[in-house]
């Protein structure tokens, strides 16, 4: 194996990422021959105007973390009322999880079959 | 005997006794000035960063390396007159033990390059540094030590210096709580260790890892072992932080410092290293490595989703780092626990091996990409003074280099080409999906989130409107970040330099049981 050649072979392929950078940038050089051979006369005003969610901002509002991917979390309510509630800062449940997984590691081996 | 050749021989041992020696006089040598102890510290951290690429080099060229406390010559690993058994505390340094010794002494300097500036100011810095250069023993002891009781004090070592490093900034007590919790599950860990450790040793009349893996080999997996196995296992799956032992993990990582929550992060990794060695080197031969390496596969999806769901849930930025290191510590269980499960099969060396290779490769990666991001989430709170998001914006206004440097950390982590986390990722996916490819599309599902949770920080940090006229961060803070980013890129575009130094080693040591214990049951020459 040679240490400066980038490729690596996978079970099913090759990754060279210097072939990536080469694809990345031509794919960047395409974008901006589109972008010189777009209109021309476009109109300046409301297409440079800043709208956040249909409204209109004025350029110094910014999202706090706490609102971003609000409907990804909302979605998700259910799952995440489990995961806070498991989550308890007690540190006596630290140490119930982890004598659960003790009981559960020594149970799998008793039914699996410990030996090789 | 010339310098240079005391330092081959002995390299193993100084590995430990130069950061042990340097901790112990930084309090002395502070006496002398801040300046004085600094340069002291970073030339003991230097010095063992040394050390630790000798044994990388040393281990690469002759093999697996023994040294043998107290032996003369050091490599006598069993004496004529001690009945066969290897009495002396013996030090076994392979391609996989070298690779955690290198990631714990890189860690540990770029934590001190960076403290130089981030800590200024703040009292009690000679116990810091103390603390600090403590806890690059326990981590490079983990990796170095081929006894098991000796493994069970670096351990005790690593938590109690991690634990006093997490409460260094008192934080209204918060960060006190955090330590006392981390110091709890420790101890609790660390009892079951020497536990198991008093079952094998009254089984086995040996602490020698390679002695007791031949001896359980001999005379078969007892439920006795099983027991044993299931204490160190479970024990150091906690200690990496895997779901659901991983409620420790936001509180300690949250209320360090930046620098030390990379450290703390690594040493977690220091766990994992001793997970895998059990897993592989002591009860490989002779356990049911697929029902082993199935449960590692568990633990590894458990964390990855569950890191990287409650990591988008929060808005501290240490805790939201801390969150995605359990995820991250997901995808090393995964590709190493298909390795284990896959072991003695002829699926180990179709996909087995380079999912192991994946997974360790995605150790070092995490350690410089996950790193850097604490560095990062350290340095915003240096400036800004909170870790809430909700609190930040606009800080890439003025805070360019920090804002660069996050971006690289970020989008390594997130697996986007052509940075390192993008090759790890891919060695897991492609591997992982042989054996069952719900466990590659978990991990992708995981990567896409974990992208989503990172692009949140960035437009919350340093997005918008600028909210704080603050300057950028000292140029040491700069420098540390800077040394990880650029390993990040060059592992990216050259993943074959870490491959063949550090990760291939590894992989292939871990996967030789017979090799290791041959080596030191051999005579270690």
């Amino acid at each position: 194996m040679n240490p400066f050649n980038p490729s690596i072979s996978t079970p099913s392929g090759i990754w060279n990422p210097l072939v990536w950078i080469l694809v990345f940038l031509l794919s960047l050089l395409i974008a901006y021959v589109i972008y010189l051979k777009g209109e021309k006369q476009r109109k300046k005003g409301m297409q440079e105007e800043i709208f956040l969610s249909g409204n209109k901002a004025d350029g110094n509002t910014h999202i706090k973390a706490s609102n971003i991917g609000w409907g990804y979390l909302e979605a998700m309510k259910g799952y995440y009322k489990l995961m806070r509630d498991i989550h308890t800062g007690i540190i006596n449940d630290y140490v119930g999880w982890f004598l659960g997984v003790l009981a559960t590691m020594l149970l799998i081996f008793l039914f699996w079959g410990g030996v090789r | 005997m010339s310098v240079w050749d005391f330092i081959i021989t002995n390299a193993p041992a100084l590995a430990i006794a130069v950061p042990l020696l340097g901790a112990f006089l930084t309090p002395l040598i502070y006496r002398a000035g801040r300046k004085t102890a600094l340069i002291w510290v970073l030339s003991v951290l230097g010095f063992t960063e040394f050390l630790a690429l000798l044994l990388v080099y040393l281990v690469n060229t002759y093999g697996i390396q023994v040294y043998v406390f107290g032996g003369n010559p050091s490599t006598l690993a069993i004496p004529p007159d001690s009945g066969g058994i290897p009495i002396r505390i013996i030090f076994t340094v392979d391609g996989m033990s070298a690779f955690t010794a290198l990631i714990s002494s890189t860690i540990g300097l770029v934590a001190g390059i960076y403290s130089v500036a981030s800590e200024k100011g703040r009292g009690a810095q000679d116990k810091f540094f103390a603390l600090l250069l403590l806890l690059v023993v326990g981590m490079m002891g983990m990796a170095l030590t081929g006894d098991l009781f000796n493994f069970f004090v670096f351990l005790e070592i690593n938590s109690l210096s991690a634990a006093a490093l997490v409460s260094y900034r008192i934080h209204g007590g918060k960060a006190v709580e955090a330590a006392f919790k981390y110091a709890v599950v420790s101890s609790i860990g660390a009892l079951m260790i020497l536990f198991a450790i008093a079952i094998l040793y009254g089984e086995y009349d040996a602490l020698n890892m390679a002695m007791i893996a031949e001896r359980m080999y001999q005379t078969g997996f007892s439920a006795m072992d099983m027991i044993a196995m299931a204490l160190i296992v479970v024990t150091l799956a906690m200690k990496c932080g895997a779901v659901p032992m991983h409620y420790w993990v936001p509180d300690g990582y949250g209320e360090a410092p930046g620098e030390i929550s990379a450290m703390i992060m690594v040493a977690s990794q220091a766990s994992l290293y001793g997970l895998f060695r059990m897993c592989f080197t002591v009860f490989g031969l002779s356990a049911n490595t697929h029902s082993l390496g199935w449960f590692l596969i568990i633990l590894g999806l458990l964390s990855m989703f569950i890191g990287v769901t409650m990591a988008f849930l929060q808005h501290d930025i240490k805790r939201l780092m801390a969150y995605h290191s359990v995820s991250q510590t997901g995808y090393m269980l995964l590709g190493v626990g298909v390795g284990l499960a896959t072991l003695g099969t002829s699926a180990f060396n179709q996909y087995g091996l380079f999912a192991m290779e994946g997974g360790i490769f995605h150790i070092l990666n995490n350690m410089l990409y996950k790193g850097l991001l604490f560095l990062t989430a350290g340095a915003i709170i240096y400036r800004v003074g909170t870790s809430d998001l909700n609190k930040m914006g606009g800080l890439a206004h003025t805070m360019k280099f920090t804002a660069i440097f996050y971006l690289i950390g970020a989008l390594a982590i997130a697996g986007i080409p052509p940075f390192n986390g993008f090759v790890s990722k891919l060695m897991i996916y492609e591997s992982v999906y042989q054996l069952n490819p719900f466990l590659a599309v978990v991990a992708a599902i995981v990567s896409m989130l974990t992208l989503a949770s990172f692009l949140k920080v960035f437009h919350s940090a340093f997005m918008g409107p600028k909210l704080y006229n603050v300057k950028e961060v000292p140029k040491s803070m700069l420098i540390a970040m800077g040394i990880l980013s650029f390993f990040i890129v060059l592992f990216g575009i050259f993943p074959n330099i870490a491959m063949t130094y550090l990760v291939a080693p590894a992989a292939h040591a871990l996967a030789d049981p017979v090799g290791y214990i041959t080596r030191v049951l051999g005579g270690g020459a």
